[in-house]
């Protein structure tokens, strides 16, 4: 028992992995497109900042994909009850994907319809990054489910202040991802009005995170003796000191490093304050979905343990290859 | 209308349109890297040409691909929450291999093909091909595992509480149908390939556009268009063997037979009379028998064999079948018409063959979704053959109210997305393999 313990937490450290790698690569790509009005003025620098993520996006959204196969392979009862129970917003976050997907390939091939294809980049990448939150707070704050493992709520009971607040979060988290991002890959003006994103959106950070943090102390309470939350607070903190110091011209590194620092304090307090739990029930804590009652038998975690510990280190050792490929400024012509 | 009707008619039409994409992708890059391989070898602009245009293409194919691959993803967990709760053990394992083992491989360097052709070197770029060539077909492959799974069932422990439990991974992956499932798919997709590229090039070189670079497209196009019907020949008799072997019922539905007998006829075409349970049409007398194991006289499960319930869609099996198997003909004869008209050099003048070639592209595409259809309609009304019936595995908390909402959703954004393919394909095309 003990021994398919170990890989019971083995699986939930290894999709915390795999949802922070998404986190922090998508979260660039998705906060970069949704303030893309507020970054480019002009079609060559929309171009331009389209260029930066226009290579990587796709191959830093399978973190999302191997994520959720992984949750269906280690946990399925979790995957199972949240993806049914929360039916309504799964479809958004599935129209949101779609759309932030194609409009970037459709904007470019469709220079009739461009605009409209850009306000679909925008507002599906934005509505994408919020609802990863709202959902990330639901099922840690908590949502009813009854003794059949099964969500006893409603959409709109998903949409409650706590919840709320971690989606205003992540969202202002990647949206400070994304112009960071933009700083490193662009120069001239563009990269001038990144760094203003930048300090704007660090205060912004700064105060969420500080509420974030106080929320999650006061309502999870078994969250005060565990030291990675504290780890997080203080990797989040290093994070925005960083961000506030780096808007001198000459760090265009330091935002990046910065506020990736600063969303893995965040997404670190959240993995701290749900473990052992996956989906905590609001009405009764012994209906809470956790590592121990959601997971598969031990021989399909062990098989799992293996292809990932094998895989992963090969995906990531390509994936930074093609990142040093692309390495440098995006230029507008660089584009589809 | 109930609500498992609506959550499986929102699984069909959202697979079924997936479907078309991975397909062209697994096609396209083949030829990429064919063509990509003949422009390392002999650094001839021709080479380099043809690749670009086809990663253009290739740019617009795999994003709706890949948008549309998320919602598959999510499906088991949104409105199969049964059935993932049930097979989770095995079923979960199978994706997330596949995301692990393949489609980061495929995507991040799908980014490199589409976008890397000045920042890397002419070795890195090929390499590239060939990855995405790769881990495009081990995508397939573990997606395909899972569907073989579905159908053929092997490496599993029923437990008491009547839980599935994974307890030998290889026994799981390669099960019975693994192999000639994959081997039937992945050629059905090179045919997609190779006839979207004579259809492309056809319509050049029958306008007179684009010269040396058309001519060549055309000629590969039409040699693999030549070669790859008839491997899928082979490939579509292997697996045919294995379904009757394996799941009789789906193979008794494919012919329509209801009763058992040695010297089981092979319909060409015909009609299904499901309530009357008689099969109309022209056939091969004892053809089925001999196809099966080249015994004129060897047996032939029918559909009486298991109780009524228990039975398909016949007449639906029966007609997506025989309308794959006539595509599938067709192909192999305009294919070597094609080999023929290219050996003789009459190809690039040959009008009307090439005024045909572009009418051909969505056909492979009716051949995929209705084989699709007899490999899955073949299997009900079970969700995973002879284990677990389609009926127990929908999400419980979903109502039809909201199957109804996203059924719509998707009904209209699929559109969409139709719409601005074609349109955005044929842009492209036209704008030639000059553009960038």
């Amino acid at each position: 028992m003990e021994n398919i313990q170990n890989f019971q937490i083995l699986w939930f450290v290894l999709i915390f992995v795999l949802l922070l790698g998404y986190t922090l690569l998508d979260g660039f790509d998705l906060g970069l497109a949704a303030l893309l009005p507020f970054l480019g003025k002009t079609k060559e620098e929309k171009d331009t900042l389209i260029a930066s993520i226009g290579p990587v996006w796709d191959g830093n959204e399978v973190w999302l994909i191997t994520g959720g196969g992984a949750l269906f392979a280690a946990f399925p009862h979790a995957y199972a009850t949240a993806f049914s129970g929360f039916y309504l917003a799964m479809m958004l976050v599935l129209l949101a994907l779609i759309f932030r997907a194609v409009s970037m390939e459709f904007r470019a091939n469709d220079p009739v319809r461009s605009g409209l294809w850009e306000k679909a980049l925008v507002v599906g990448s934005a509505l994408a990054a919020l609802l990863f939150g709202v959902a990330l707070g639901n099922i840690i704050y908590g949502v009813p489910l009854d003794d059949k493992m099964e969500y006893a709520g409603g959409f709109f009971s998903l949409l409650r202040p706590v919840p709320l607040l971690f989606g205003l979060t992540g969202l202002a988290a990647v949206l400070l991802q994304g112009a960071s991002w933009a700083v490193l890959k662009t120069e001239g003006s563009l990269q001038d009005r990144s760094f203003q994103a930048v300090r704007a959106l660090t205060a912004v950070n700064a105060v969420l995170a500080a509420v974030y943090f106080t929320v999650l102390f006061v309502v999870v309470l078994r969250i005060s003796g565990n030291p990675f939350f504290y780890a997080a607070v203080l990797l989040t903190l290093a994070g925005l000191l960083t961000l506030f110091l780096a808007p001198g011209k000459k760090h265009e590194t330091g935002p990046i490093r910065g506020s990736s620092l600063s969303l893995t304090g965040l997404f670190l307090a959240a993995g701290a304050a749900q473990f052992p739990n996956l989906i905590t029930a609001s009405n009764d804590p012994g209906l809470s979905l956790t590592i121990y009652n959601s997971s598969t038998g031990i021989y399909t975690l062990q098989v799992m343990a293996v292809i990932a510990l094998a895989g992963m280190p090969v995906v990531i050792g390509y994936t930074i290859f093609v990142y040093r490929l692309f390495r440098g400024k995006a230029k507008a012509d660089d584009h589809y | 209308m109930d609500a498992l009707l609506l959550a499986r008619i929102q699984f069909a039409f959202t697979v079924g349109f997936h479907f078309l994409f991975p397909a062209m992708t697994l096609g396209v890059a083949l030829i990429i890297l064919i063509s990509e391989t003949l422009h390392l070898a002999t650094k001839d602009d021709v080479y380099r040409r043809i690749t670009d245009l086809l990663a253009r293409l290739l740019g617009l194919i795999f994003v709706i691909g890949a948008a549309t691959g998320i919602v598959m993803e999510f499906s088991f967990g949104t409105n199969w929450s049964g059935y993932s709760r049930t097979v989770g053990d095995i079923f979960g394992p199978l994706l997330a291999a596949e995301g692990v083992i393949a489609f980061f491989l495929e995507s991040v360097f799908v980014g490199v093909l589409i976008f890397g052709r000045k920042k890397a070197s002419p070795g890195v770029y090929w390499a590239s091909a060939l990855l995405v060539f790769i881990g495009g077909h081990l995508s397939a492959f573990w997606i395909l595992v899972a569907n073989s799974w579905m159908q053929t069932p092997a490496g599993y422990e029923i437990t008491s509480t009547g839980k599935i439990v994974l307890t030998d991974f290889g026994a799981a992956v390669f099960n019975p149908s693994t192999v000639a499932r994959f081997l039937h798919t992945v050629l059905a997709t090179w045919v997609t390939g190779a006839v979207l590229v004579c259809g492309i090039a056809g319509y050049y070189v029958r306008k007179g556009l684009h010269g040396e670079t058309a001519r060549m497209m055309l000629k590969i196009g039409i040699i693999l268009f030549a070669v790859t019907p008839l491997l899928q020949l082979g490939a579509a008799h292997g697996h045919a063997i294995q379904v009757i072997d394996f799941q009789p019922m789906k193979a008794a539905a494919m012919e329509g037979h209801f009763t058992t007998a040695r010297g089981a006829d092979v319909y060409v075409a015909g009609y299904v009379d499901e309530k009357n349970e008689k099969t109309y049409g022209i056939s091969i007398p004892k053809g089925l028998s001999f196809l099966y194991n080249f015994d004129f006289n060897s047996e032939i499960k029918g559909l009486r064999e298991v109780p009524k319930e228990d039975w398909p869609p016949v007449n639906l099996v029966f007609q997506a079948y025989h309308i794959m198997v006539t595509l599938g003909m067709i192909f192999i004869g305009l294919g070597l018409l094609g080999a023929l008209l290219l050996w003789t050099g009459k190809l690039y003048t040959a009008k009307w063959y090439l005024w045909l070639l572009p009418f051909l592209i969505p056909l492979p595409h009716l051949a995929h979704e209705t084989g699709w259809i007899t490999a899955e309609a073949g299997r009900q009304p079970w969700i995973i053959q002879g284990l677990m019936r389609t009926a127990r595995a929908s999400s419980v908390v979903v109502s039809k109210g909201e199957l109804a909402a996203s059924l719509t959703m998707f009904a209209l954004v699929y559109l969409l997305l139709l719409v601005m393919f074609v349109m955005l394909f044929i842009r492209i095309v036209k704008q030639g393999p000059e553009a960038s």
